[in-house]
């Protein structure tokens, strides 16, 4: 288990750096990090700032959550999103933000490339929550927060998924 | 030792009421809790949790009272319980908008309640102009019996109000 940082912590407003060495030191690191996600409240989601470790690597596994596309368990080792699709509000919280949940606009759809844990190369089209997800933690890379993009309650106008009720019935 | 209040502040619109309030706090070694600070209808309203080391309401009040009476604004006092780092987590929001009449809010929010929705936050707004004005009001909130629940009541309310836009929609929080 790996400690996890925690805002104010400045180390996690630092840019990552790329990973070039796909060694036997980084499959041991991706185990630990993935199981420091896993014990987390949400654990959906990590990103290796968050542990401290300023390289671009992030684990996003949302599989528990019924009804949805995904991929599974996806090790993200120098993640890059190259397309963007629409916009929807959701909430999000953050293992490194805790006590506290907040509105944040993302883009519905992204196309998404990123080396596997062996270094080899994947595209992955995805959207909703597993793009959501995905986003939140290449933020991680960049050294922003989901606090840094908060929208605030009043001004919501991108309600998503309405669940109406129907005049009459 | 933290010592908790709920200091309420209301009066006329003008530059500098944050500022002013909040720079005698700091001076008088308060710190600030949560707050919601907002105009509502060319009043400025302050409802913040204020904590003191030393003096309790006596202090406080001394610290205040002055920068209120300059600004004209009302101040009241309440000592609480200052429960920090205890947020919850809405899992609903509910959006509703219509012609302005008596009685719509204690009619939504009655129906709400008979089906368990807790309220964590509520904002309402008139719009429209005063011949024909609009009220619009978001909600977030848990609903304690299932959201199932609370759209079966929002159905029954369609019946009996066919011209209220209501929208129900889940919040699902993402927690990474
Ligand atoms: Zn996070």
């Amino acid at each position: 288990m790996l400690n996890i940082l925690t805002y104010p912590d400045p180390r996690l407003k630092n840019v990552s750096v790329s990973v070039t060495e796909f060694d036997e030191k980084l499959q041991a690191f991706l185990m630990d990090l993935e199981e420091t996600m896993r014990a987390g409240p949400g654990g959906v989601g990590i990103a290796a700032p968050q542990v401290g470790r300023l390289e671009r690597i992030a684990i996003v596994d949302v599989s528990s959550k019924p009804k949805i596309s995904h991929h599974g368990r996806l090790v993200m080792i120098n993640p890059e999103i190259t397309d963007w699709d629409g916009f929807e509000m959701g909430r999000e919280g953050c293992m490194s933000v805790p006590d506290y949940t907040g509105n944040v606009i993302r883009a519905t759809k992204i196309r998404l490339v990123a080396q596997d844990k062996q270094g080899v190369s994947h595209e992955y089209s995805m959207e909703g929550y597993e793009a959501r997800a995905v986003q939140h933690e290449i933020d991680h890379l960049d050294g922003l927060l989901f606090i840094d993009r908060l929208v605030s309650r009043r001004h919501d106008l991108f309600q998503r998924k309405v669940y109406e009720s129907k005049k009459g019935t | 030792m933290h010592h908790w209040f709920m200091v309420t502040l209301v009066g006329q619109d003008q530059i500098g009421i944050v500022s002013k309030i909040t720079t005698a706090l700091y001076q008088g070694g308060c710190n600030l809790g949560e707050a919601s600070m907002l105009r509502l209808g060319g009043n400025f309203t302050i409802m913040m949790m204020v904590d003191i080391p030393t003096g309790g309401k006596d202090a406080l009040n001394h610290l205040l009272q002055p920068v209120a009476k300059e600004l004209q604004l009302h101040l009241h006092l309440d000592a609480i319980e200052g429960l920090l780092h205890h947020h919850q987590v809405p899992n609903v929001r509910v959006s509703v908008h219509g012609a302005d009449r008596a009685g719509m809010v204690a009619q939504v929010t009655s129906v709400l309640a008979n089906a368990g929705l807790n309220i964590l936050a509520l904002e309402s707004d008139v719009g429209g102009n005063a011949n024909h004005p609009f009220y619009l009001m978001h909600i977030e909130g848990i609903a304690t019996a299932g959201i199932l629940a609370l759209e079966e009541a929002l159905r029954s309310l369609f019946a009996s109000q066919p011209d209220l836009k209501v929208t129900l929609e889940p919040i699902e929080t993402v927690v990474m």
